[in-house]
């Protein structure tokens, strides 16, 4: 049943090759009373169908507004693109048509949220909100959607779907809250989806529980998924490769296994450092000192480099650009990049 | 469900016996004799003073009276006004008016005050939003009976629409303008309360759900924005209701309408015991049931509600 499903989207889809996803030079602004906040500067990402990209930063680090400018749901104003391109199937939906636009969401790109509790609208039940993506892109009737929406708490595996079909978010529990999430966002099978801290609200057994679902369905589809993080621990199984978000920019690249073996930045460093681990019960815990930069005044150079324990002159003076990792022979390493200029001795000596 | 209804249905209980008792004893302990009052400036004979108090029962203790009364109450009947006309009568000529008065002005402000709240949530910050603001702004500054008099000047006089007060109570046309003074505050709520709550809720995750979920504009509003922000809307429209029910002793009395509102006011003026108690009883049955109507809606549009 599954080779017939992707037999029909490969036919339907053929004509385009190369990426699903492509993010070049993305800029987002928030205009503020006290100025503007420079939340993206500049983020180039790709995904291809089937792979798994994470994005790892702290709060603030501009990881969500680059998915929220992806879906095209953020409030502009405040916010604005000034430049860049967001490149899906090869044409930027940044030009496009609001309708057209509309009819690319839900359908081709779909989002998971991080609190379903919030996510979901508290006053419509949870087979008319799964329903309602069939009844709005599609055109099934009210009975037709409640069957698919039947269908979909299934899929996601949710005890006793047909009676809780009629059942409202604040009836379920969190896990089944998310699942519900999943369900709306694979209802119409999209290419890509877009997870912005699907777990985050969640224990940490239903956590593996519902990564490990998204993962399976992900595959199934041979979807391209983008992981919003801040949490190491969960992109490790899933992810193929990383992006390390921080101020607003992309400061280090890499397959996912090679950046928890040899971090190539700085920051990344710090925050594999900062993970509590066993073996060093009783030792004070390694933080990064200092804090994120404020968003209104981005510091010169380097965004980093105030709390850099390898800044230099030169790290106050310029940005950095992406850099492509080697090994110090010189062979290139596959997919590796770092925007620190100490790349080079960040990877190698430990 | 049911048992929340029955909950509620019990609870109306003390609530009545309490608000009637208060009632009774606020109206039978004012000063001055009404009976001899009746009498104007003539010097009353002792012995009629005494024989009308003894048939409307003012010369018992007050806890006697109201239990007489509450006794005659569940009977149907409502008591005797010191005219001599059944206090059932007086209210069945009065209360069709001011439930004709009351609904006209609950549809003009549910309407408009609706329609100009979503309008100006919508659309933050623009012209229209800030026209809604600034005429509720005045309407909710200006006591009802200026606004009453501005539209009796306007409408009446200078432009000769409408006779200035109302010459027959249950001729509709001519309920038109007191109605619109009427609600005109209320409607001016209903817009700043709506306009607030579709604020609040355009900014919830939820829309943001429905807007990444590719949902036409038009269902997004109507189906997710609307429903949640008019659940405070409801309530303040519910309790109005019954508010606009116990009429409008101020607007009826500038315009002549023959509502209940009027009949009150005169009531209180000739310390007519029967009549007040009376109405004011029915009245405190019509906020009751009014705000029973409003919880058992709120629950319809709130299943957190329903199943709390």
């Amino acid at each position: 049943m599954n080779t017939a499903v992707d037999t029909a989207k490969r036919e339907r889809e053929a004509p385009y090759e190369g990426p699903l996803l492509d993010v070049r030079d993305l800029h987002v602004e928030f205009v503020t009373r006290d100025g503007v906040a420079k939340a993206v500067n500049g983020v180039d990402y790709s995904v291809s169908a089937g792979e798994t990209l994470a994005v790892l930063g702290e709060s603030g680090s501009g990881k969500s507004v680059t998915a929220q400018a992806i879906m095209g749901i953020l409030d502009m104003p405040p916010a604005r693109i000034p430049r860049g391109e967001i490149r899906f199937r090869g044409r930027d939906m940044l030009t496009m048509g609001k309708e057209e636009r509309r009819k690319i969401r839900g359908q081709k790109i779909a989002m998971i949220f991080q609190d379903a509790l919030s996510a979901l609208n508290p006053v419509l039940s949870v087979g008319y909100q799964l329903g309602e993506m069939f009844r709005a892109h599609r055109g099934v009737s009210r009975a037709e959607a409640r069957e698919k929406a039947v269908e979909l708490m299934e899929r996601v595996r949710i005890p006793a779907a047909k009676q809780r079909v009629n059942d409202y978010p604040h009836q379920f529990s969190g896990g089944m809250r998310q699942r519900i999430m999943i369900a709306m966002a694979l209802a119409l099978e999209p290419d890509l989806i877009i997870a912005d801290e699907p777990t985050t609200a969640l224990d940490v057994t239903v956590q593996a529980q519902v990564m490990d679902l998204l993962a399976e369905l992900q595959a199934e589809y041979n979807m391209g998924l983008i992981l919003i993080t801040h949490d190491l621990g969960v992109v490790a199984d899933v992810a193929d490769k990383i992006a390390v978000m921080y101020a607003g920019r992309i400061v280090e690249t890499a397959p996912v296994h090679e950046l928890y073996a040899r971090p190539a930045h700085p920051y990344t460093r710090g925050l594999l450092d900062s993970i509590p681990r066993l073996d060093q019960k009783g030792q004070e815990l390694y933080a990064i000192k200092g804090l994120p930069p404020n968003l209104l005044r981005i510091p010169p150079g380097c965004a980093f480099n105030p709390r850099c324990p390898r800044a230099q002159d030169v790290c106050r003076a310029e940005v950095p650009d992406l850099f492509p990792v080697t090994e110090e022979d010189g062979t290139p390493l596959e997919g590796r990049g770092s925007a620190c200029f100490f790349w080079k001795e960040t990877l190698h000596d430990r | 469900m049911g048992s929340y209804v029955l909950r509620r249905v019990l609870q109306m209980i003390p609530v009545f016996f309490g608000t009637t008792l208060l009632i009774f004893v606020m109206v039978y302990s004012l000063p001055g004799d009404p009976v001899t009052a009746l009498f104007g400036d003539k010097a009353a004979d002792p012995a009629v003073v005494a024989s009308i108090k003894h048939t409307y029962y003012l010369d018992q203790p007050i806890w006697k009276q109201y239990l007489h009364y509450m006794g005659n109450l569940f009977q149907g009947d409502f008591g005797t006004s010191f005219t001599g006309r059944p206090v059932s009568d007086i209210m069945a000529d009065a209360f069709p008016v001011t439930i004709r008065l009351a609904l006209m002005a609950f549809v003009f402000e549910m309407v408009l005050g609706l329609a100009l709240g979503v309008l100006s949530g919508l659309k933050r910050g623009s012209i229209a939003d800030t026209l809604v603001l600034i005429l509720t702004l005045v309407v909710i500054s200006i006591p009802v009976f200026v606004l009453a008099y501005i539209a009796q000047t306007v409408f009446a006089t200078n432009l000769g629409w409408v006779t200035p007060t109302v010459q027959d109570s249950y001729d509709l046309t001519q309920l038109v303008l007191p109605a619109t003074v009427l609600g005109s505050l209320s409607l001016a709520y209903v817009a700043r309360l709506t306009r607030t709550s579709i604020g609040e809720n355009l900014r919830a995750d939820y829309i943001r759900t429905a807007v990444a979920k590719g949902l036409p504009r038009r269902t997004i509003i109507s189906r997710h924005l609307l429903r949640n922000s008019l659940i405070p809307v409801v309530t303040f429209l519910g309790t109005d209701l019954g508010a606009l029910m116990g009429g409008a002793i101020v607007t009826e009395g500038i315009f002549n309408v023959q509502g209940i509102g009027n009949v009150l006011y005169r009531a209180i003026n000739q310390k007519e015991g029967p009549t007040v108690v009376g109405i004011v009883t029915v009245l405190v049955i019509v906020y009751l049931v009014a705000s029973l109507l409003v919880d058992l809606l709120y629950a319809v549009l709130d299943p957190r509600i329903r199943y709390a």
